[in-house]
């Protein structure tokens, strides 16, 4: 009994820890700026304002607020792209490092991890001159070539092993019955593998949601920009005014969360596949 | 073993005549065939910039339109290791992976015990511990940013207000050592929940009859945590070791909001410290150097990890 209570108290202060920044997230994004401002601090606003909010969605669309709102189309167009391609690629890839026999199947894995594990920072120069070169620079097209790049070994890692954990006889059959290898891939394979499916697209939109680095150099205009390389310039630039970053920052933080939260049953198993079995 | 001998003569191959007896060269084409797209989009963009990297950390390189770019040997590499704010940031970081990855460890074996554990509404404490996962890392950073704010912060805020402090004190600005601390704080925040995820994974495999030998044999919930549960959880704690380091080796992107970097260039991390000597100084030789050295931190660390990996069974 005492026990009960102990692991209750426990996660409810997991919990409030957890929760608490971000309420004070939402709080400031609709909190007037002298709320923000006030000494001692208005904790929770007296008129609550959604003006950030409803500059974001109806701006014109040069000002602040349309860049915003400009950036979030262009990171989900990043996004879905880069799982789009890196999720074709993948799955035929893993299906043969999980099936087919072949020399230098593991070396073949492990050049696509080492490929995964490289550090950006020792890319980012010459990517930027290629990208140049090819007119690339500051596209979105730009950023779903580089970011695929790192999610494919993923898409692989996770796939190779859902492959693996499946009974063989599956396809067995459907060949027996006269489908050819890929067509036993797509209509009986794949079928089965689909929560493992949503899973790894689930984690790939979250890498290319997320992605910073390359996205702060290789981006200038706001037709290219993507939501974190948004928020950084106004964490800069806007810093008396921490409601517009806030607003911002709650938007931005919708997808992933929302995504997270309704696939919630794949992230435990999809972390130990991608991690703790590779 | 049995599995060798399965592959070997399994017995059904005689019968599916759309399968060779052995791996010929039919199947290595066809797997070639399936990888070969794969291979493209990684290694088409990967491979070059690696050996340009490369060769222009011997050259010496000021700008991206320099037209002299002289061979200069390892006088790069020379340079770093006698660079006092390049082991500067190593340390930093060093001290960063350290110490966040302790708390990280701490914390996330009491929430990944909590995640299995008994708890009414089990699923809503799940969900909670994901939202710090899967909030975008510059959105946590950002947030971070304003609470630890020295003029109208919410942490001065709620700290004078209840009475912990009398007047509002400078968290990011004023001394380097605190703010590299309250980075790492952050980011503990945000990266608990990956390594609670990681670790009860591990947790769900011990196997259940185990702790009931021990409560039969009379230990108590501590002893049996110190004598099945943290044994039990040695492997997988040393994945997220290799894991979490290897993420704080590349760390950018928490700096780059939070501090910028500052104050007195106290919370640069190697890979921040490239990012300035590379763009803002516009030294892409010394950069390239520089990014080789973290470059091969990254790959001793992943060799360690693959390793690790292929002990527990993995394929590779």
């Amino acid at each position: 009994m005492r026990y009960k209570i102990f692991i209750h108290a426990a996660a409810a202060f997991v919990s409030v820890v957890f929760l608490a920044p971000l309420a004070w997230l939402v709080l400031a994004s609709v909190s007037e700026p002298r709320d923000l401002l006030a000494r001692p601090l208005h904790w929770i606003p007296e008129h609550p304002t959604w003006s950030r909010y409803d500059a974001i969605a109806n701006s014109g669309g040069s000002d602040v607020a349309g860049m915003f709102r400009q950036s979030m189309g262009n990171s989900v167009v990043v996004a879905l792209g880069t799982v789009a391609v890196s999720m074709v690629v993948g799955v035929l890839g893993g299906y043969a490092l999980a099936r087919l026999r072949f020399r230098f199947r593991r070396s073949t894995m492990v050049a696509f991890l080492i490929a995964y594990m490289l550090p950006p920072i020792a890319l980012l120069i010459p990517l930027y001159l290629v990208l140049t070169q090819l007119q690339l620079l500051d596209s979105k097209l730009g950023l779903i070539v580089v970011y695929t790049s790192f999610t494919t070994p993923f898409v692989l890692w996770i796939m190779t092993n859902q492959f693996l954990a499946l009974p063989v006889e599956l396809e067995e059959a459907a060949r027996v019955d006269g489908c050819s290898r890929l067509g036993a891939l797509v209509r009986v394979v794949l079928p089965v593998a689909r929560p493992g499916l949503f899973a790894t697209m689930m984690f790939t939109f979250l890498m290319s949601w997320d992605e910073f680095l390359y996205a702060l150099i290789f981006t200038a205009t706001p037709d290219a920009k993507t939501v974190p390389v948004a928020i950084a310039e106004f964490t800069g630039r806007y810093s008396a005014d921490f409601g517009l970053v806030a607003a911002g920052g709650v938007l931005a933080t919708l997808p992933p969360v929302l995504l997270a939260l309704a696939f919630q049953r794949y992230v435990v198993d999809g972390l130990a596949a991608a991690s703790v079995k590779g | 073993m049995t599995d060798q001998l399965n592959r070997v003569a399994p017995p059904r191959e005689q019968g599916t005549p759309t399968r060779p007896a052995r791996p010929g060269r039919g199947e290595a084409r066809f797997a070639l065939f399936l990888l070969l797209p794969a291979a493209f989009v990684v290694f088409g963009v990967v491979v070059y910039p690696v050996v340009r990297t490369l060769v222009m950390s011997v050259l010496d390189v000021d700008g991206p339109l320099d037209d002299s770019t002289p061979f200069v040997g390892v006088s790069n590499y020379a340079e770093a290791l006698a660079d006092p704010g390049f082991w500067r940031a190593v340390w930093q970081t060093s001290y960063f992976s350290l110490t966040s990855i302790f708390f990280e460890i701490v914390f996330g074996v009491g929430i990944a015990l909590l995640l299995n554990a008994p708890l009414r509404a089990r699923w809503l404490f799940r969900a909670i511990v994901i939202v710090p996962w899967a909030l975008p890392t510059i959105v946590s950073g950002a947030m971070w940013r304003y609470i630890f704010s020295g003029q109208y912060g919410a942490l001065n805020a709620l700290l004078t207000q209840v009475g912990l402090m009398d007047e509002y004190r400078s968290w990011l600005g004023a001394d380097p050592f605190l703010a590299l601390n309250m980075v790492i704080a952050a980011d503990v925040w945000k990266n608990t929940s990956l390594v609670a995820f990681l670790l009860l994974a591990g947790l769900q495999n011990i196997p259940s009859d185990l702790y009931e030998a021990a409560r039969i044999d009379g230990a108590g919930p501590i002893r049996s945590f110190f004598s099945i549960t943290v044994p039990m959880l040695v492997p997988s704690i040393v994945i997220v070791l290799v894991l979490r380091t290897i993420d704080t080796v590349r760390i950018f992107d928490i700096v780059y909001i939070i501090t910028g970097g500052g104050p007195a260039s106290g919370t640069q991390t190697v890979a921040f410290y490239t990012y300035v000597r590379a763009f803002s100084d516009q030294r892409l030789g010394y950069g390239s150097a520089l990014s080789y050295l973290v470059t091969a931190v990254v790959l001793v660390l992943s060799i360690v990890y693959l390793r690790t990996l292929r002990k527990r069974g993995a394929l590779l």
